[in-house]
């Protein structure tokens, strides 16, 4: 097929008046509001809930709040968490939680940021935080572990506080009652 | 079939057995009605009232005969309350319903008492995934709870016995693990202390369960009240791939479940096979899986060379080309073959050795129920193959005598002493033994989870078990090995089987897929299993 080239005139064919369009509208664009962020050294502006590095939280007595369900394991799409389930040792404060993530590994080159873990978590022990420029210069590198995790999660307000008064009051307490973690006196029977 | 009695479940018509309950006629139909306390194989308590249905019978008129409508049939006089249907026999002409707006309505107020006082611990439960409470609440719960006040605490993370974990606050008080204990384990030792939704499950001070049979209590609790507490925060069931299997640690051979992730058995349960183990096992057998997973375990053929005077692993291909060449140069052969091998193996054993060939005996004590003397789960095979011929004394005495130079042993130990005096032995085993250690080859074998195989159990019962992970390293399953040294060209094990029941006529007309999951029958002339000499033991040990 022969392409129909246009007839251009005279003033076409110098360019002269496309060249001057053309600085027009840069030149209008000079004073405008700048678009382009100096990144890295300007930042983003994140949102509240904005999709970053998943990291795990304590809450603010300091317990790890994850309990290694695995429920996260379970749902994560491309499969780059990895819990080793443990148990909480048995004279620590939390010891009625009974379980800990032995090791909790992120493969922070598999983790797509979905956020269904975030989402899938009963405990709301890990959290979808702010990180964004996950990086590094080995692959083990961007293998998250337990700790890494834990220092990037932080302490997480918490206002259900699940496990403070969950669990058997201690071995020897008779069977009754309870309220606030404290059995209740029985009142004496009124006749 | 026993006198049958007509009845209609949800529309659908039944023909049930008289005496037979309503859920397991509704069972027949496909149809499920949920309950809790309610197991087949135990007595019927009707605690947990989670099988309530709308039951209904004819309206009969004086003549005791079914008053029938304007629209031509019986009119149905439904009973003002509804019935558990774990309790209630079917009867002819019974009409019943399971999904009407009122049982519905009954089954919500039942999951709700249940969860008032549970302690929704889920996420740190191990029966989360198979938690009939869990699974009821989706299916037939209301969704939302009521219930604001403080619930009852109770023992948590208590040990019953060193095997179970009990934690109390789970428990729904079905009594089945109550019930199960003193009518199958036979010890009557748990029950409920306290009232109300105090009641507690404990067992008497002092009187833990004790029983080989302790842990059904755990496959039978429809929530986490007790576990398995080595099997406790392993891993999450939904993660484990079941595999059919049999437990190969005696000659009943239990049907079971393996439970497998990423390579690793995390845990071994009993399957349903009324022919066989109903739906227990006995702990020993259970709990006798770790091996399976063990860090020593043999992964490459490996030589005692005489240059290096230590093992230097082999190829397969190295390690067969070799030993078929001595083989072959050998005089007289004997083997020694095992009764945990398959019967597969067996056969081609036998091929390979020829007659001089026996297995070795392994006996416990038997405990009447599930648990035999005869810890060898494939001594009928052997018998079958020819491999058991008692022969095990003349070849323990051929090598003492140095009249036996050549031996070939399958997943069996052997003397250091008598192992010195061999010229040429090759051993096929999964851990290192005695044997391994002066063997001049290694061939790494395969444990019950990682080949395919049938056993064949001291009733005779031919049963079939399937390869639930892969084998360590290069080691592969014995057949293959042997198959290797024979020269022969089976393919796959499903060959192995065809030959042998063209060859054996006990086996004949059958296949690996004809043998299904629950095993078939043999007919087989001779008694399987004869008593043990207890000498050819002695010498073998």
């Amino acid at each position: 097929m022969q392409v129909q080239r246009p007839k251009l005139t005279f003033w076409e064919r110098t360019y002269i008046p496309q060249i001057l369009k053309g600085m027009w509208i840069t030149i209008r664009h000079l004073p405008m509001k700048k678009f382009t962020r100096m990144y890295p050294e300007e930042k983003p502006k994140l949102l509240g809930d904005y999709r970053g590095a998943p990291t795990l939280v304590k809450d603010p007595e300091g317990r790890v709040k994850c309990v290694s369900c695995q429920l996260c394991e379970f749902v994560c799409p491309p499969k780059a968490i990895r819990i080793t389930p443990g148990f909480r040792a048995d004279q620590a404060f939390d010891s009625n939680v009974e379980k800990e993530p032995k090791e909790f590994e992120i493969d922070m080159l598999r983790c797509i940021y979905c956020g269904y873990c975030e989402e899938v978590c009963p405990e709301e022990a890990i959290f979808l935080k702010n990180d964004f420029a996950i990086t590094g210069y080995k692959r083990e590198e961007l293998r998250f572990n337990k700790q890494k995790l834990l220092e990037l999660g932080g302490v997480q307000p918490d206002s259900i506080w699940k496990w403070k008064y969950k669990g058997a009051p201690p071995p020897g307490t008779p069977i009754g009652p309870v309220r606030d973690g404290k059995p209740v006196e029985k009142k004496a029977a009124g006749h | 079939m026993a006198e049958t009695v007509k009845l209609t479940i949800d529309g659908k018509e039944v023909v049930a057995p008289k005496g037979m309950n309503l859920i397991e006629a509704a069972k027949l139909v496909g149809i499920e009605v949920p309950h809790y306390c309610y197991h087949p194989k135990l007595t019927i308590a009707g605690n947990c009232r989670m099988c309530l249905v709308d039951t209904g019978m004819p309206k009969l008129d004086k003549d005791k005969k079914p008053e029938l409508g304007p629209d031509g049939k019986p009119v149905i006089m439904f009973a003002p309350k509804l019935a558990i249907g774990c309790n209630t026999t079917v009867a002819e002409g019974m009409v019943v319903h399971t999904r009407t707006p009122k049982v519905q309505k009954a089954r919500e107020g039942v999951m709700e008492f249940l969860l008032i006082n549970h302690p929704l611990d889920c996420p740190i439960c191990d029966q989360a995934g198979e938690c009939r409470l869990q699974e009821f609440s989706v299916d037939y719960g209301k969704g939302e709870s009521r219930f604001v006040e403080e619930k009852v605490h109770k023992p948590k993370q208590t040990k019953l016995n060193a095997k179970i974990t009990l934690d109390d606050e789970r428990c729904i008080l079905c009594s089945r693990c109550i019930r199960f204990m003193k009518e199958v384990a036979g010890q009557d030792c748990l029950g409920f202390v306290n009232r109300g939704s105090y009641s507690t499950l404990t067992c008497y001070p002092g009187q833990e369960p004790k029983t080989n049979y302790d842990l059904n209590i755990v496959d039978i609790c429809p929530v986490g009240a007790l576990t398995q507490t080595d099997f406790r925060f392993e891993q999450r069931v939904w993660f484990l791939k079941e595999t059919k299997s049999v437990c190969p640690n005696c000659s009943t051979g239990c049907n079971t479940v393996l439970w497998s992730r990423e390579g690793v058995v995390y845990r071994q349960t009993p399957r349903d096979n009324d022919a066989v183990n109903q739906c227990w096992m006995c702990d020993y057998g259970r709990l006798n899986f770790k091996f399976i997973n063990d860090p020593t375990r043999l992964t490459s053929p490996s030589v005692k060379s005489a240059v290096y005077g230590e093992r230097v692993n082999l190829t397969w291909l190295e390690a067969t080309r070799q030993i078929t060449g001595k083989l072959k140069a050998a005089g007289t052969i004997a083997g020694i073959a095992s009764g945990r091998a398959t019967t597969e193996e067996l056969f081609l054993f036998k091929k390979l050795v020829g007659d001089l060939v026996d297995i070795v005996p392994h006996t416990g004590e038997a405990d009447g129920k599930l648990l035999q003397a005869d810890r060898n789960p494939n001594t009928a095979g052997a018998k079958l193959t020819g491999c058991a011929t008692g022969k095990l004394p003349e070849i323990l005495e051929g090598i003492k005598a140095g009249k036996v130079k050549t031996l070939i042993v399958l997943g069996e130990d052997l003397d250091e002493e008598l192992a010195k005096k061999l010229e040429l032995l090759v051993v096929i085993d999964t851990l290192p033994t005695k044997a391994t250690e002066h063997a001049n080859y290694v061939l790494p074998g395969t444990t019950f989870a990682e080949k395919r195989g049938t056993f064949i159990n001291g009733k005779n019962r031919l049963q079939r078990f399937n390869a639930a992970i892969p084998p360590v390293g290069i080691a592969r399953p014995e057949w293959q090995t042997l198959t290797a040294l024979l020269g022969a060209s089976y393919a796959a094990i499903e060959d192995v089987f065809a030959d042998m029941a063209r060859t054996l006529p006990a086996l004949a007309g059958l296949n690996l897929s004809k043998i299904g999951d629950l095993g078939v029958e043999l007919k087989i002339e001779q008694p399987a299993v004869q008593p043990v000499s207890q000498a050819a033991e002695a010498v073998a040990k």
